[in-house]
């Protein structure tokens, strides 16, 4: 049977989470972020704040640690209750170093490269289907921070559960199977999200053409054809960027079309 | 420009700069939401929206992770928004001219934060006694200390970048000669085709990708034929 901590104290561990990532730095990573995030339950170990133990612990969890600032709270879960179960040193140590690894790149496949892109996507989807402005925003931040509150959440259930066994928990279908259904669900919605994105934004950015045009129905003859073209270039573009990918960062090449572009316009 | 404006972009600037890695990375700092708050300051969120929804496309390309430089879009979508909102939507150049000092700024924005991460650094090594002893006053001054910085950093870099290209929007926008119609074609097909590509990089290697990037082609098409 693990300890019991309280549930004041898992609150306070789940607020800090939030700011694992607040002293972020090329040496330590987020290592000053975990001691912080333990620190709390670290309170319950014999002696205290004033104990051996509790300054031993401190001293253990802020070192050197990475992962992705969401897993890290399966670290957090999961190194409590290695300190509170009084395991060795050395193998808190070991079990803290593998941990670094899969957490990170689980993460980032499941976040970064899948559920961010995806929300961001269904988002832009709502807005060009016509949603307006507070509408988009809310939809975008209540279907990101759904999955992102959840995985925290579950993290921290999931580490404190499985101790040092954490790699079990690593093995949850939704952590293994999770980033293609999320990958499959990027590619549709982007091929759904960017034609009604370049509408809406052309049919906006190009008001007085659509009044000249003459609006028969929601897309004037005018804005379909420069839809249609933008839309032509767009996948032309795309289709260059993806050959020439990792050799160009598209942003880049963003700034410097909207530089020519401002130096053509005002010359 | 009203100082009380300034200072309300520099606060927010300040809070989605924090929220792109400090805390509490709830995506407030996502161009599509921080655009239209950037906009919304300064009376009008559906231009921010529009200059927001752009760069978001060009953001779906960065992936935030660990120690990567990466351009920073939460302070400079803030900028972007407000930028935005000097002229409508339809204004020719208004938005073009938006993106580009978001884009700017968004790349200066990468560099502070890594000159943030560098000052992290210099302090976790001089106090790393303290910590190697399990001081929790040390652990927790260094989250506080790298907290605060993000935060100024966030505020200082809106707030100069927005004094620096508000008046430059103001000069160049009534010399800008090109049709509504080319600039936002230009500035939105770039920015969607960084999106479909940074998209299809992201699922590629899922099986089937192709098909239901093909499959969500057809229903946008059909969706917009349909409107």
């Amino acid at each position: 049977m693990p300890p019991r901590i309280p549930a004041r104290t898992w609150l306070a561990i789940f607020a800090r989470l939030f700011a694992v990532q607040g002293s972020w730095n090329y040496e330590l990573l987020v290592g000053t972020g975990i001691g912080f995030c333990t620190e709390p339950a670290l309170r319950e170990l014999p002696g205290g704040r004033t104990g051996a133990a509790y300054h031993d612990a401190v001293a253990r969890e802020s070192r050197y640690f990475n992962a992705h600032p969401y897993l890290a709270a399966m670290a957090v879960g999961a190194l409590v209750r290695a300190e509170l179960e009084g395991e060795p040193a050395e193998r808190i140590e070991r079990f803290r170093t593998a941990l670094c690894g899969p957490l990170g790149s689980v993460g980032d496949r499941l976040v970064w490269a899948g559920w961010l892109p995806m929300s961001s996507l269904l988002a832009l989807t709502v807005f060009g289907l016509g949603a307006s402005a507070w509408v988009t925003v809310l939809i975008f931040l209540g279907v990101y921070n759904i999955g992102q509150l959840g995985l925290r959440a579950w993290g921290l259930r999931a580490g404190w559960r499985y101790g040092t066994r954490t790699a079990q928990a690593l093995a949850n279908p939704v952590l293994r199977h999770g980033p293609p259904y999320l990958a499959r669900a990027v590619a549709l919605l982007a091929g759904i999200a960017l034609p009604l994105t370049i509408q809406r934004v052309l049919g906006v950015m190009t008001a007085p053409l659509s009044r000249v045009a003459g609006t028969v129905a929601t897309i004037p003859i005018g804005i379909g054809v420069l839809v249609a073209a933008t839309l032509v270039a767009t996948g032309l573009a795309a289709v260059l960027m993806t050959c020439f990918r990792g050799r160009i960062e598209g942003w880049r090449l963003a700034l410097v079309v909207l530089v020519a572009l401002t130096i053509y316009s005002i010359a | 420009m009203s100082i009380t404006s300034l200072i309300a972009l520099a606060l927010l600037g300040g809070l989605v700069g924090l929220d792109v890695v400090s805390f509490p990375q709830v995506m407030i700092s996502r161009p599509i939401v921080a655009a239209t708050l950037g906009g919304a300051v300064v009376g009008d969120a559906t231009a921010g929206l529009l200059v927001g929804v752009v760069l978001e496309l060009l953001a779906l390309e960065t992936l935030p992770v660990g120690a990567s430089r990466y351009p920073e879009w939460g302070s400079a979508s803030v900028v972007g928004g407000a930028l935005a909102a000097l002229g409508t939507p339809a204004t020719p150049g208004a938005s073009a001219l938006a993106l580009l000092a978001a884009v700017i700024t968004a790349w200066a924005g990468g560099w502070t934060m890594h000159a943030v991460r560098r000052i992290n650094g210099v302090w976790a090594r001089r106090n790393l006694p303290s910590i190697d002893a399990g001081d929790s006053t040390t652990v927790l001054a260094l989250q506080l200390r790298g907290l605060a910085a993000d935060l100024l950093r966030g505020i200082l870099l809106t707030a100069i970048a927005y004094a620096l290209f508000r008046p430059l929007v103001m000069l160049v926008l009534p010399q800008w000669n090109l049709g509504p119609a080319a600039s936002a074609a230009v500035a939105v097909g770039i920015a969607a085709a960084v999106a479909a590509a940074a998209a299809w990089s992201r699922s590629r290697s899922a099986p089937a990708a192709r098909w239901y990037l093909a499959g969500g082609v057809l229903v946008g098409l059909a969706v917009l034929v349909l409107q």
